[in-house]
């Protein structure tokens, strides 16, 4: 993959910019979330603030989240403050990777019998079944990060007037294939099961193999384009 | 080696998981109790991670197809070979033809059957840990069913005496380090996550009550009954990576503590986490037990880590002595 740096942000940003929130998830793992909002520029940062941990050999693994980042350390760190003080400068400093990834497009079936949740949808957005499709489709998105479940892509860039929160109780018998709504993201799920997003479509893609050398289809920084190659309303 | 006769619906082939993987999504996975399959491994000669039958669904009964030798660890499955009672936490040599019980255990969840040369299934991303709800690894990526046949790696020679050997269990070993309540509650050293705070005045009945774990509760997770807590603060959260042990809190109030099968990514608000040296235990806490958790700081985590490795090598030290 052909990555970058780009230009220092300016000083500026890094001293309005309030410190990052580190919590601690049992005694190895550290939970580093980014101040602002949720957007790519927040999340290439993260890209370059894993890459650069990922070098150390103090720390086993990180997980990239949406604008946070998972930090699993070889050894319990006896005292969490120096940690969290390291991991926040870290943050400060960490400017945005950019990653030309690869472009998918996808293949969906819009509405039909898959997308239970596309009235809910309208409802809230008050748009017409035709318009929250079309403003799915015209956007484009990118990986934000393949996290949940095997192969599953967060994806970034979503239209806000078709934000829909994720459910309350999630649905039972979600299909692996559902092209989905959650919050300010969609994703396609990759495991049939009880889900929380919302099912606009379906995608007959195969999103994830475990015995291929790249299981998952998807990587962060990579772009999604869904082309709507049937809608039924 | 082994050809299964009879088996519960949820019994799979585990080792120590797949932790490289997280980032594109693949759970850990492996054994629930990892420190049962550890000293079962290391009671054959085995490497630590080997593959073995985590049986956490019962009766399991298996045939041998040739002889070997098996170590028994985990829960007190009330074994018997060959209707003879086998005693827990036990190596054994087996002959071929001989028949394997185990019942469903009085205490505790699962039974771990370990064998000489680790059990030989083909790895998919590293490891040989069944992934059930991704439909990969282990046995093509499902639980056992009769008629399976399971191959054995190859095994260092072993002289064992034909009775066989054991350890001391590590509830027993350790019963200083891990401690249970005079009533039977097993309390779990956690340390507070990220949004403990979100959960204001309800945060001391969170600590302070026994949970029970509710009868949805596996692999995955345990979902555990109690007074609900409801955070103060409804934000929706971005989704973050987590690790096996972290306990989150549905809008429902009751806690689920992610486990081995856990999605490597999830939104529910946290409010601690079980420091890893307390999972193996959490895997053998029963469905309908009850659970509390206790503030811990990572310098207890630090000392309980010291004492299963303090354990671990026992256990090796007994084995060469042995040899």
């Amino acid at each position: 993959m052909n990555q970058t740096l780009q230009a220092a942000r300016p000083l500026a940003a890094y001293l309005a910019e309030p410190a990052a929130r580190v919590s601690l998830i049992g005694a190895r793992a550290y939970l580093l979330e980014a101040p602002g909002e949720l957007n790519l520029e927040a999340q290439r940062r993260i890209w370059a603030l894993s890459q650069t941990l990922l070098t150390r050999s103090d720390i086993e693994t990180t997980v990239p989240g949406m604008t946070n980042l998972l930090v699993l350390f070889r050894q319990i760190p006896p005292e969490p403050a120096p940690v969290i003080e390291e991991l926040q400068g870290l943050w400060r400093c960490a400017d945005p990777l950019q990653r030309s990834g690869r472009t998918h497009e996808i293949a969906v079936c819009y509405g039909g019998e898959h997308a239970i949740d596309l009235p809910a949808v309208c409802d809230r957005s008050g748009l017409s079944d035709r318009e929250v499709v079309r403003r799915h489709h015209q956007a484009r998105y990118s990986v934000f990060a393949v996290a949940s479940a095997p192969g599953f892509g967060y994806l970034g860039g979503l239209d806000p007037a078709i934000y829909m929160p994720r459910k309350q109780v999630p649905s039972l018998h979600m299909l692996k294939g559902m092209v989905t709504i959650g919050g300010m993201q969609s994703g396609i799920a990759v495991l049939d099961g009880p889900n929380g997003w919302n099912a606009i479509g379906f995608a007959d893609t195969v999103m994830f193999d475990a015995h291929a050398p790249q299981p998952a289809l998807l990587a962060p920084g990579d772009t999604v384009c869904f082309l709507p190659e049937r809608i039924e309303l | 080696m082994i050809e299964v006769i009879a088996t519960g619906p949820q019994n799979t082939v585990q080792d120590l998981g797949r932790p490289d993987h997280r980032h594109i999504g693949v759970a850990v996975a492996g054994a629930m109790d990892s420190l049962a399959l550890r000293t079962g491994n290391l009671m054959l000669g085995n490497a630590p991670g080997a593959a073995a039958l985590e049986v956490q669904t019962f009766p399991l009964q298996v045939r041998f197809s040739e002889d070997g030798v098996i170590a028994l660890t985990g829960a007190d499955c009330r074994a018997t070979l060959d209707g003879r009672d086998l005693l827990p936490w036990w190596a054994l040599p087996v002959r071929a033809g001989q028949v394997l019980e185990l019942r469903h255990p009085r205490k505790q969840a699962r039974g771990y059957l370990c064998v000489a040369g680790g059990i030989k299934v083909p790895q998919v991303m590293g490891s040989s840990s069944t992934a059930l709800r991704g439909g990969f690894g282990g046995l093509q990526g499902r639980p056992l069913q009769a008629g399976d046949r399971l191959v054995a790696g190859a095994a260092r020679p072993c002289a064992l005496p034909a009775s066989g050997f054991g350890v001391q269990p590590p509830a027993q070993a350790l019963a200083a380090a891990f401690p249970l309540d005079a009533d039977g509650c097993l309390p779990l050293r956690a340390v507070p996550a990220g949004e403990a705070a979100w959960f204001a005045d309800d945060l001391p009945r969170f600590w302070a009550q026994a949970w029970k774990i509710s009868p949805q509760s596996n692999r995955t997770g345990y979902r555990l009954a109690g007074e609900p807590i409801q955070a103060q603060d409804s934000r929706e959260m971005r989704s973050y990576g987590l690790v096996p042990g972290v306990v989150q809190v549905p809008p429902g109030g009751e806690p689920i503590v992610q486990l081995s099968d856990a999605n490597t990514a999830g939104g529910y608000p946290k409010v601690a986490g079980v420091i890893e040296a307390d999972l193996w235990r959490l895997g053998q806490a029963a469905i309908g037990s009850r659970i509390r958790f206790v503030e811990a700081t990572p310098r207890e985590a630090i000392a309980a880590e010291a004492a299963l490795q303090a354990y671990l090598l026992d256990v090796q030290r007994l084995v060469e002595s042995a040899a």
